[in-house]
């Protein structure tokens, strides 16, 4: 990239919302005199995401990660806030061609590699579909030549094109999704929870595969997982959600040898010990609230051990510490939580 | 907590010595599945014990048949899977071959299951209350008050709070990882001696997971009953078993004491998966991978099931399939660990 | 090319519809069954012992023959004479093309109507949705019959006498097929929800992919196995919808009868003794109707992987 050197962020996401009416029909609400019900799946969420980073969210079921993915590759729309890719709001594209120019450079790879192929289709069809939806190339025999050359990056023959996806593994079907969602060259890949649905030894394929695309097509990413294993071996950067709002952003490092947001610190303690240290973890009490009537203030309190009244009361924002993190806590921000230093093993 | 002891049951057939012997015993278990292109072989001479009290971890990855193992045990194949060969004993008797209702029998009173959906485990039309007292009924000499107050006191232990309350609820009342304590709950009812638990914590949020996985220890160790814990995660494994039995292509390829296996792997499989496992605080440019993929049962190699994708591979992997073959405190099946070969090489 | 067809066509063999099929000996005797009527009733103009269209080879000293097998039976005509002097085969053989030919068009209009409509409304859902599933919940509380009738009743009342002889196959076709759709469209919404939801669909809208795009290349496909079977079992229906409607009179003109026609003149002769003219043309159309629901019924079962 020739521009400022990273001064302007790949995408910048800004009060993010999004709202889901799950209120009954109405003619239930009428007869049975329900309210409407509104599910806040992601409440004001804010993010930036530099040229060649990974940038993980994780979180509980629920907490809204998987919407934000969705948000900003253009499956749902925002019931608030703004998404702006390279610069550029979404937003404010109007016609198809504007919109396309951008989809074009943001590709999504999905969880389940069963459902995310068309069963119909054959594989070269699947990954030439971008190639022809965004006129890429022209003629038959170059797409083809470039389906190929696409099945090859990922560890696959350029023969494969011509089986359809129940030939396939699990991990070959997610090379396969990872073909296509390159296959339009672009610059930022949304991946949706890609292994969780792969066996370890998969899973580790996948995730090598992942690194060397990035490194070889200078590749940003937004990751989304629920693992905390996987996102500390691939990210630069994590976000932890909970409840539609981020508790904590952090550069890798920094959060797990120093997580600040008591949310955080009781994710790490949920990571199994495979080092057989016998450390002694504390299985945190309680479970994710319901998202529909979520707790006052800050939503993590009931499950809190250091909650306060302030906790019960007010809504705490994200505050910047000087290590480069953001946490949304007051008691971080009243200095009143103690130190919570990990030493992570040494660099091998 | 409950003192109900276990009412003496008599099992009058083939019966072994009862002193120091395994609580359950599987041998050259072979499970096959009859389809139209020829039959497959889902387990293959799978054999394997499990110590009173012990926590034993099966682990393998998608179609390795560890589910298939645990289901053999408690006769819940599907059909058309049937057990081909091999033996299973419970407490020193026979139980692979007995009739169906015999079985059912044991299987509440002696063997309880866990699995990994909660909705699938409860009947959605029934009270969590209603289903816990015809459990303890069926298998209990009890009356439905006692039953009810056992049912109660069950709730109480696995952490579901104000049971006396939450027991007249229904399934879909409960959260995921309420609805898992209601299942293990269910699977105490009568005391058994085993717990088959497959994949018990895969369906929940990983806050969630920790607390099952402290519940199940903790029960275990109240108890004395042992478990057979079925997972594709090494991480639960190595927070709750006490051995594990790696399983690949239908057989298993190494077992032993969990520490062992998981810091001194020996078979180049557990090696591998190992290696290719991403862990907080370890920084690797890339995961230690094995290529290719686990092979479909109508394509498992001859030999050695692993050799395709054996970094370690040698002739005789390709042409004669390994035993377990003892290795300290581990068996491991690999040609590797043979005395001929250490001879030779 | 040739090679490819090969291929397809070892495959096809190889495959498990074709495996569950040649499994179960009702279907395979169906399938023979439905195939001679495809072919009778397609090569009739041809292959037909006597033309019975043309009124210049009718010989009412034919009339009212009784089949060949009884003593007073003639070996040309195999099942019998009618009282024009026709053919019983013949007729049959005509009046089923006829009967097929409304079925099939019926199915067509019907399916290409209740998939488009179950698509958009399973696809765009919210108002759309429930505009099209209203209409469709007053469609399917009338019965099949009935709208035929009225249908039928608006044609002749407004159409002149000669124009409806003419379109009479159309208007038939076409009440029979806007009775039949919801079914098509009910099965194609619920499906088309399903596949929505999955992550290739999601795929294609991220690339931004047109919706109607979308619907036809990516979701049509795979809603239209269910399809299948709802026309193999709607075709029964059609044909004996149409039987029915053309035994109360309303159906196709009396110069082209179809099955049912030919069972309704039969009907009137049935107490004087001719019982060929109705019993032979209502076995055709039972062995028919009941070799078309055979069939549906396997497609239903190897299509269904729960039930495999």
């Amino acid at each position: 990239m020739a521009d400022a050197g990273g001064a302007v962020p790949l995408l910048r996401v800004g009060g993010l919302k999004r709202y889901f009416d799950v209120s009954a029909p109405l003619l239930n609400r009428v007869l049975e005199r329900q309210p409407r019900l509104t599910l806040r799946a992601v409440d004001g969420v804010d993010f930036a995401i530099g040229r060649g980073e990974t940038f993980s969210i994780v979180g509980e079921s629920g907490c809204g990660k998987s919407t934000v993915a969705r948000l900003i590759v253009g499956l749902y729309r925002p019931t608030g806030g703004s998404i702006a890719f390279d610069g550029v709001d979404m937003a404010r594209l109007r016609t198809r061609r504007e919109l396309a120019q951008v989809r074009r450079r943001q590709q999504m790879i999905f969880q389940d590699p069963y459902a995310s192929l068309n069963p119909r289709w054959r594989v070269r069809d699947i990954i030439a579909e971008p190639i022809r939806a965004f006129r890429l190339i022209d003629g038959n025999a170059a797409i083809l030549e470039r389906v190929g050359e696409l099945l090859r990056h990922v560890g696959l023959a350029p023969a494969d094109g011509e089986k359809y996806p129940h030939e396939f593994s699990g991990g070959q079907r997610q090379r396969i999704s990872i073909a296509r969602a390159l296959a339009s060259k672009p610059e930022f890949l949304v991946c949706d929870e890609p292994t969780s649905a792969l066996d370890v030894s998969v899973q580790a394929q996948i995730l090598n595969l992942m690194k060397d695309l990035q490194r070889e097509f200078k590749l940003t990413y937004l990751f989304i997982s629920h693992n905390l294993a996987v996102v500390y071996h691939i990210s630069d950067k994590v976000a932890v959600m909970y409840l539609g709002r981020i508790a904590e952003v952090a550069p890798t490092r920094t959060l797990f040898s120093r997580p600040r947001h008591p949310y955080t610190r009781m994710l790490l303690d949920t990571i199994p010990d495979l080092d057989m240290t016998g450390r002694q973890r504390t299985p945190v009490a309680g479970e994710v609230p319901n998202p529909i009537n979520p707790p006052s203030g800050c939503s993590f309190h009931p499950r809190c051990p250091f909650a306060a009244d302030r906790c019960r009361a007010e809504r705490p924002e994200p505050i910047p510490l000087a290590d480069g993190a953001l946490v949304a806590c007051h008691g971080v921000e009243e200095g009143r939580l103690p130190e919570d230093v990990r030493p992570l093993k040494a660099v091998s | 907590m409950s003192a109900m002891d276990h009412p003496t049951v008599i099992l009058p057939r083939e019966t072994r010595p009862r002193a120091n012997q395994p609580l359950l015993q599987v041998e050259n278990l072979v499970v096959e599945f009859p389809t139209r292109r020829g039959v497959l072989r889902a387990i293959d001479d799978v054999s394997f014990h499990i110590d009173p009290g012990e926590v034993l971890g099966v682990v393998g990855e998608s179609g390795a048949g560890k589910s298939l193992t645990g289901a053999s045990i408690i006769g819940l194949l599907e059909p058309p899977g049937r057990i081909a060969g091999g033996r299973i004993f419970l407490d020193g008797s026979r139980i692979d071959d007995l009739p169906p209702e015999k079985l059912r029998r044991i299987r509440g009173k002696q063997i309880g299951a866990i699995f990994q959906d909660p909705l699938t485990s409860l009947n959605p039309l029934y009270s969590v209350g209603r289903q816990l007292v015809e459990t303890i009924t069926t298998h209990l000499d009890m009356n439905q008050a006692e039953a009810r107050r056992r049912a109660i006191d069950l709730l109480a232990e696995v952490g579901i709070p104000a049971p006396e309350r939450r027991i007249d609820h229904y399934p879909h009342q409960f959260s995921g990882g309420m609805r898992q304590r209601v299942v293990i709950a269910l699977a105490l009812c009568a005391n058994p001696r085993l717990i088959i638990a497959d994949e018990p914590t895969t369906a929940l949020d990983v806050s969630i997971q920790a607390q099952i996985i402290a519940l199940l220890k903790r029960l275990c160790r109240d108890h004395g009953t042992a478990v057979m814990l079925i997972t594709h995660d090494m991480g639960v494994i190595a927070e709750t078993a006490d051995r594990v039995a790696v399983m690949y292509a239908g057989r298993i390829a190494e077992v032993g004491p969990v520490r062992q296996v998981i810091k001194h792997a020996l078979h180049p499989y557990t090696v591998g998966l190992m290696g290719s496992i991403p862990s907080v605080g370890v920084d690797r440019a890339r995961l230690a991978q094995i290529d290719g993929a686990m092979p479909r049962l109508n394509a498992i190699p001859e030999g050695c099931a692993f050799n395709p994708r054996c970094p370690k591979v040698f002739d005789r992997c390709r042409v004669e399939r390994p035993d377990l073959i003892p290795q300290g405190p581990t068996a491991v099946s690999c040609w590797l660990y043979d005395r001929k070969e250490a001879r030779r090489g | 090319m040739a090679l490819a067809y090969v291929d397809t066509a070892r495959r096809a063999l190889d495959s498990d519809l074709f495996y569950s099929f040649r499994r179960s000996p009702a279907t395979v005797a169906a399938a023979v069954v439905v195939l001679v009527y495809f072919f009778a009733a397609g090569l009739a103009p041809w292959i037909a012992p006597h033309n019975t269209y043309d009124v210049a080879i009718l010989d009412l000293s034919n009339a009212f023959l009784p089949p060949a097998w009884t003593a007073s039976g003639k070996a040309q005509f195999l099942l019998g004479t009618d009282d024009q002097g026709r053919d019983v085969l013949s007729t049959i053989m005509l009046g089923a093309r006829v009967s097929l030919m409304v079925g099939f068009a019926a199915v067509l209009f019907a399916a290409v109507l209740g998939v488009t409509l179950g698509l958009v409304s399973g696809y765009v859902g919210g108002v759309v949705d429930a505009a099209i599933m209203r209409v469709a919940d007053v469609m399917l509380s009338f019965p099949a019959i009935l709208i035929a009738l009225l249908i039928d009743g608006v044609a002749r009342g407004v159409l002149p006498r000669d124009l409806h002889t003419r379109v009479s196959v159309y208007v038939l076709i076409f009440s029979i097929g806007l009775s039949t759709w919801v079914q098509y469209a009910r099965t194609v919404r619920a499906t088309t929800m399903v596949e929505k939801s999955k992550e290739y669909v999601q795929a294609a809208r991220v690339i931004g992919l047109h919706p109607a795009l979308i619907m036809l290349r990516h979701v049509l496909p795979n809603v239209l196995g269910p399809v299948l079977v709802i026309a193999t079992i709607g075709l029964a229906i059609a044909v004996l919808t149409e039987a029915t409607l053309s035994f109360l009179g309303v159906g196709v003109p009396p110069t082209q009868p179809s099955l049912g026609t030919l069972i309704r003149i039969g009907n009137n002769f049935l107490f004087s003794g001719e019982w060929w003219m109705t019993i032979v043309p209502g076995a055709a159309l039972v062995v028919l109707v009941l070799s078309v629901n055979l069939l549906g019924d396997w497609l239903r079962d190897a299509l269904n992987p729960k039930l495999r």
